[in-house]
């Protein structure tokens, strides 16, 4: 039974044609994240490169229990996307909306998490500025890692509260029942917003809160 | 349409990889290796990816056109990395003799 959301734009042959048009699109914007990401990155490594010892000794200032924790929080979120993407593949509507709704929890956890690590930073002056303060010799170095680590973390934060947005604007519309078996475009082009969102973060936690080693 | 529908224990096992590997690699970082430490963390984080992108983001069933922009995105990546640091790992080589 065809219905309004199921019949094809006029430019496309047919609804598979259609999927992958939509599929190809979003690798192209995720190729742009890439770049726009990368910057900080290819920043970071010069740094790194330049301080090799102030970002090791500034890196285990970071809370690793809360860093792996927040990891460990972000790979069930792209576990239950993935998963609510499967329940819209197979006509579970009451799953897709649960799966979607515990994203966004976890999504929101993560940046509790996140914020927490912040007011810890803030209190212990390591927040680059005025009152930054790191005793020893590697004041300057370790104030760049601080930069990069607020740019880096501060970036994948704000793709993560777009990403939450989104994801429950894909959630009522899933609960709406807009999406079917042959019709899920949406929720698998947000789905892997998402995981690229994730995938930054499983390159920042050892960039960021495992630089040398902790003995 | 088409598409692939993958078994919730595949993903499921995904999963569990993916944890195991996050426990590895923060067990990693208690172990002095010098600047081998950077090594592991990159493996895994490229494993991980690998993983996500796989499975998770359906690029092991998606079409050719679809790996082409994948590997696009990260070749454009490694020219900006590359090209950075053939500047800055180089800076300080010693002069050349008699210049």
């Amino acid at each position: 039974m065809p219905d309004s959301r199921t019949i094809i734009a006029h430019q496309f042959d047919d609804p598979v044609q259609q999927h992958e048009s939509s599929m190809l699109g979003m690798w192209v914007f995720l190729a742009t994240e890439i770049m726009f990401f990368g910057g900080l990155f290819a920043g970071y490594t010069v740094y790194r490169v330049v301080h090799p010892a102030a970002f090791e000794a500034a890196s285990h200032h970071l809370n690793l229990v809360l860093g792996a924790l927040n990891t460990g929080v972000l790979l069930t979120s792209s576990l239950t996307m993935a998963l609510a993407v499967r329940s819209a593949q197979t006509g579970k509507q009451r799953n897709t909306v649960a799966f979607l709704i515990t994203t966004m929890l976890l999504g929101a956890a993560f940046l509790s998490i996140k914020g927490l690590e912040y007011y810890q930073k803030y209190t212990d002056h390591l927040v680059p500025g005025t009152s930054f303060s790191f005793p020893g010799p590697h004041s300057h170095g370790a104030e760049m890692f601080f930069y990069l680590y607020f740019a880096m973390t501060g970036l994948h934060a704000i793709h993560m509260i777009a990403g939450i947005g989104v994801v429950g604007v894909i959630a009522i519309q899933a609960a709406q029942g807009r999406f079917t078996p042959a019709y899920y475009t949406p929720l698998e082009v947000t789905g892997l917003y998402w995981h690229f969102v994730d995938i930054i973060w499983i390159f920042l936690f050892p960039l960021l809160y495992l630089i040398g080693s902790r003995v | 349409m088409t598409s692939h529908i993958a078994p919730v224990k595949l993903y499921l096992t995904v999963f569990i990889a993916l944890l195991v590997l996050l426990a590895v690699t923060v067990a990693a970082s208690y172990v002095p290796l010098g600047r081998f430490n950077v090594v592991i963390g990159l493996m895994i984080a490229i494993t991980k990816t690998f993983l996500v992108m796989l499975f998770f983001m359906h690029v092991s069933y998606s079409g050719r056109l679809v790996w082409v922009y994948v590997g696009v995105g990260f070749f454009w990546l490694a020219i900006l990395l590359a090209l950075t640091m053939a500047d800055f790992l180089t800076r300080w080589w010693p002069p050349f003799l008699g210049r």
